[in-house]
């Protein structure tokens, strides 16, 4: 009788589950790829020899695939020797310098393109170089978010290489470099392979950071489509695009994971502890010098400036800026409403995705016996880290042209914003608790079992306590994705009730010093809270989940 | 040609001093077991020798030529690691061939053939290293290691991970394959029997100190000291008198204790009577714990299960040690 009651649980919960994706993103994202191939007069692919007959079209194809291929090509050359330094070489002050260089990535894409933006502008500490508004600063600003990615994937692999590996290489007669170059890079490529992907992933959907820095004169596949919807209302050749990011973004994601489960399927790899060495000036110069400029020109120098400027108006120091968040009322809000909408939508979004990615987890990481049974759950795991392979402006548009109308019109609703917020960080949350279970001994549940307890007991007194740690990240995961997310929201934010992202991207495309100052100190304001909830959450971050 | 010569090595980490005044020598196409328990700095000795530890004092020298300069690479010694560390990206001939560069192709298509022919694996050039067995892997390693031939091979516990019966098999092997070589070698290893099938010189090590060096028999025999004899196997220490009462025909010098090695005693249908306390299986024969006259526990061996209480049994060696 138990037994059927727990099946039964068990199915409830893949309903359940699969009901929030079907409806919240497979429903949206299906609509929105029909809608690209349909017409008033029938099924056509008319929308795309359109779209693709524009040279615009072309020109953001284009200007995606080439920033994106830059900055993962930037973060590679940048992040290898850095994966080295902070991974491979102890020094003093070494988890300092690896919190530095992970700062950036945890920050809100609106925010880095404004740090870059105030940067370069004619005004802003690297003004001179009259970089502003040109493809350089969309990519600095790329590198800069997503440095941190090569750093931490390739230096995590790089730690558990076994040292003897190069050892061995060196007693067969092999100089350092040589070694470096014939047996640690080849063992390390998958590790490379896995991060540049996952970087070209990011580039190529940084929507916020083109939105900002881009100033319409650069477009990307994703700004193009916030054009075509917002601006031209030509909500067909919008699908025709968004299906075509798809298919760029899930060669990406793809090619990732199947290098990450190389990664760990061919190595034996050790334990990360011990294998250090000592800081030698002679042999370890170029790791950092890269590093060392990395940090203080890519990150120090924005992020300074950032608040330094944030603390002028008109040439004077000033706590102005910081003042009239709360007063100033600027197209029709003030941004302490903003703030206060950003946090109540951020919490509402950060216990969906937490709830239903704890439910996800618990569900993929069942064993059960049947082969068949495996491959659904396998299966249902696939299904819902997919919303990571659509990016979230695909998510905001789909959401437009679906949970709009009957059955289901949720435009009005407050809880559209949370829910798009939740889709989005989802898969995060499904790929921080997943490993956890995971790598619980199956041992460990076969003793209770033993001992008497019933499966349910054993579910709550042994495994969820495993995840508390990996809770705790997955909280601050994604509140702080959600409190950032800028893609989807612009989609859905109602015009009198911006989330603080939105209300910063309007005063930053404003002409005025108020504006601009204000836009820089809510941006403060955003990073802080940002960075804040992530350094809390980082650091119970238990040691079975190694990727970003 | 004088070979290997360490003298005086120290080895420091911080404050712990893992490898403390070691010397020793390994003339030419010998091969030198260091043998130890773990943590007694056997492998960092070879580390050091290998350049890949710093020594804090003392020198390691070949042919007389000081090599505290010489960086691992070009020290010319092929080292071979517990878990054979084969390169991943590599298939088994590309890490043969690793350390070849120097020759042509067709040199090394021969070269990488002779090896695999010498280790037992003819044809296995074209295997990933994944699809290896560990004792495959592990005579790979060796042929990696003896391709580009190394003035000397330096063997870090090369047979401790793999299970007991390939182990022995795998001993013999390497030392067939050491001396049909020529090779010179040093043989890290915490088993002693693995010890005396390669080596021809043994050093005993204990915390980081050399105890003894020399060959298996004098070992057995001649003991320095109570702990080199308790590391190869003695398992009581007895005075003249108990050994005597136990049939023993020898004498010992004033200061000194008989340890009962392994074997030392054997069942004598004339011997002695002594209490049976347990009995245990080893794979060959059964390992019977008797009590000495004077209270202490040691090992018989009896080709079958005893169904008495007392056993006759007569000392038949030993080797004195210093109380």
């Amino acid at each position: 009788m138990t037994q059927v009651r727990w099946r039964l649980g068990w199915i409830l919960a893949t309903l359940v589950a699969l009901g929030f994706l079907g409806a919240f993103f497979a429903w949206p994202a299906a609509t929105l790829i029909l809608r690209g191939f349909h017409s008033d007069s029938g099924w056509t692919l008319a929308g795309f020899s359109e779209v693709f007959s524009s040279a615009r079209t072309w020109r953001a194809v284009g200007f995606t695939l080439a920033s994106a291929s830059v900055s993962t090509v930037l973060c590679l050359a940048l992040g290898i020797p850095g994966a080295y330094l902070l991974y491979k070489v102890s020094f003093r002050g070494r988890s300092a310098l690896r919190a530095a260089i992970g700062v950036p990535f945890v920050l809100p894409t609106v925010v880095v393109g404004v740090a870059f933006g105030a940067l370069l502008r004619e005004d802003g500490l690297l003004g001179w170089t009259r970089l502003a508004g040109t493809p350089a600063a969309i990519i600095a600003a790329m590198v800069f978010f997503n440095v941190s990615v090569v750093v931490r994937t390739v230096g995590a692999m790089w730690s558990r290489i076994d040292s003897r590996l190069s050892e061995a290489s060196a007693a067969l007669g092999t100089p350092p470099r040589t070694t470096l170059r014939r047996v640690t890079l080849p063992t390390l490529a998958p590790a490379i392979v896995s991060a540049a992907s996952l970087v070209f992933l990011f580039s190529a959907s940084s929507y916020g950071i083109v939105m900002v820095l881009g100033q319409g004169r650069y477009q990307s596949i994703e700004t193009e489509i916030w054009f075509l919807t917002t601006q031209l209302l030509d909500l067909r050749g919008a699908a025709a695009l968004s299906i075509t990011q798809l298919i760029i973004v899930t060669l990406a994601l793809w090619l990732s994971s199947s290098m990450q489960a190389r990664t760990t399927r061919a190595l034996k790899l050790q334990p990360p502890a011990g294998s250090d060495t000592r800081l030698v000036l002679s042999r370890d110069w170029v790791a950092v010098l890269v590093t060392a400029a990395c940090t203080a020109l890519l990150i120090i120098t924005p992020l300074g400036n950032l608040v330094w400027r944030s603390l002028h108006r008109g040439g004077t120091m000033t706590l102005e800026n910081y003042m009239q968040l709360g007063s100033q009322v600027t197209m029709g809000t003030t941004i302490w409403s903003a703030v206060q909408t950003s946090v109540v939508t951020a919490v509402a979004a950060t216990a969906i995705a937490v709830s239903m990615g704890l439910l996800v987890a618990l569900l993929a990481s069942r064993r059960p016996a049947s082969p068949a049974g495996r491959r659904g759950l396998a299966t249902l795991e696939a299904l819902f880290l997919l919303p990571l392979g659509v990016s979230a402006v695909t998510v905001g548009f789909g959401y437009l042209i679906t949970l709009n109308r009957p059955p289901l019109d949720l435009r009005s609703s407050v809880f559209l914003i949370p829910i798009a917020q939740a889709v989005v960080a989802l898969p995060l949350v499904v790929r921080i608790l997943l490993p956890v279970l995971r790598a619980i001994d199956p041992r460990q549940l076969e003793a209770a079992g033993t001992l008497g307890a019933e499966p349910l007991e054993v579910l709550l007194r042994i495994e969820l306590p495993h995840l508390r740690r990996a809770m705790g990240l997955a909280v601050g995961f994604a509140f702080a994705t959600s409190l950032g997310e800028f893609g989807a929201t612009s989609f859905l934010a109602r015009p009198d009730r911006p989330t603080l992202p939105v209300l910063i991207f309007r005063l930053f495309g404003r002409p005025g010093a108020d504006t601009y100052g204000m836009a820089l100190a809510a941006s403060v304001l955003l990073a802080g809270l940002a960075g804040v909830v992530m350094a809390i959450a980082e650091r119970v971050r238990p040691e079975e989940v190694s990727t970003w | 040609m004088t070979g290997l010569e360490v003298q005086g090595a120290e080895v420091r980490y911080g404050t712990f001093t893992a490898v403390k005044d070691v010397s020793l020598t390994v003339a030419p196409g010998t091969v030198v077991g260091l043998l130890g328990p773990s943590g007694s700095g056997k492998s960092t000795l070879l580390r050091a020798i290998a350049g890949l530890e710093p020594l804090s004092a003392g020198s390691i020298s070949w042919d007389g030529v000081d090599l505290a300069g010489v960086k691992v690479f070009k020290r010319n010694f092929g080292l071979v690691f517990q878990d054979a560390q084969l390169f991943p990206t590599m298939n088994v001939g590309k890490n043969i061939a690793y350390g070849l560069r120097s020759m042509g192709r067709a040199e090394q298509r021969r070269r990488v053939a002779d090896m695999l022919d010498l280790v037992g694996l003819p044809g296995y050039g074209e295997r990933r290293v994944t699809e290896l067995s560990g004792g495959q892997a592990q005579r790979v390693a060796l042929a990696r290691s003896l391709a580009p031939s190394p003035r000397a091979l330096l063997l870090d516990e090369p047979l401790s991970a793999l299970d007991t019966g390939l182990r022995r098999r795998l001993a013999d092997e390497l030392a067939r394959i050491l001396r049909e070589a020529g090779t010179t070698a040093i043989h890290v290893t915490h088993d002693h029997q693995e010890a005396y099938t390669i080596a021809d010189t043994v050093a005993v090590l204990s915390e980081g100190r050399l105890l003894q060096l020399g060959d298996p028999e004098s070992l057995r025999t001649r003991p320095l000291s109570r702990e080199v004899a308790a590391f190869l196997g003695a398992r009581a220490f007895v005075t003249e008198g108990v050994a005597h009462r136990l049939g023993w025909q020898g004498s010992l010098s004033t200061g000194d204790i008989l340890a009962v090695m392994p074997g030392s005693l054997v069942l004598a249908a004339d011997g002695v009577s002594v209490e049976v306390v347990d009995q245990g299986y080893t794979a060959d024969q059964v390992e019977v714990g008797v009590l000495l006259p004077d209270g202490q526990r040691t090992v018989v061996s009896s080709p079958v299960r005893l169904e008495t209480a007392t056993v006759k049994v007569r000392l038949t060696g030993g080797a004195p040690v210093p109380a």
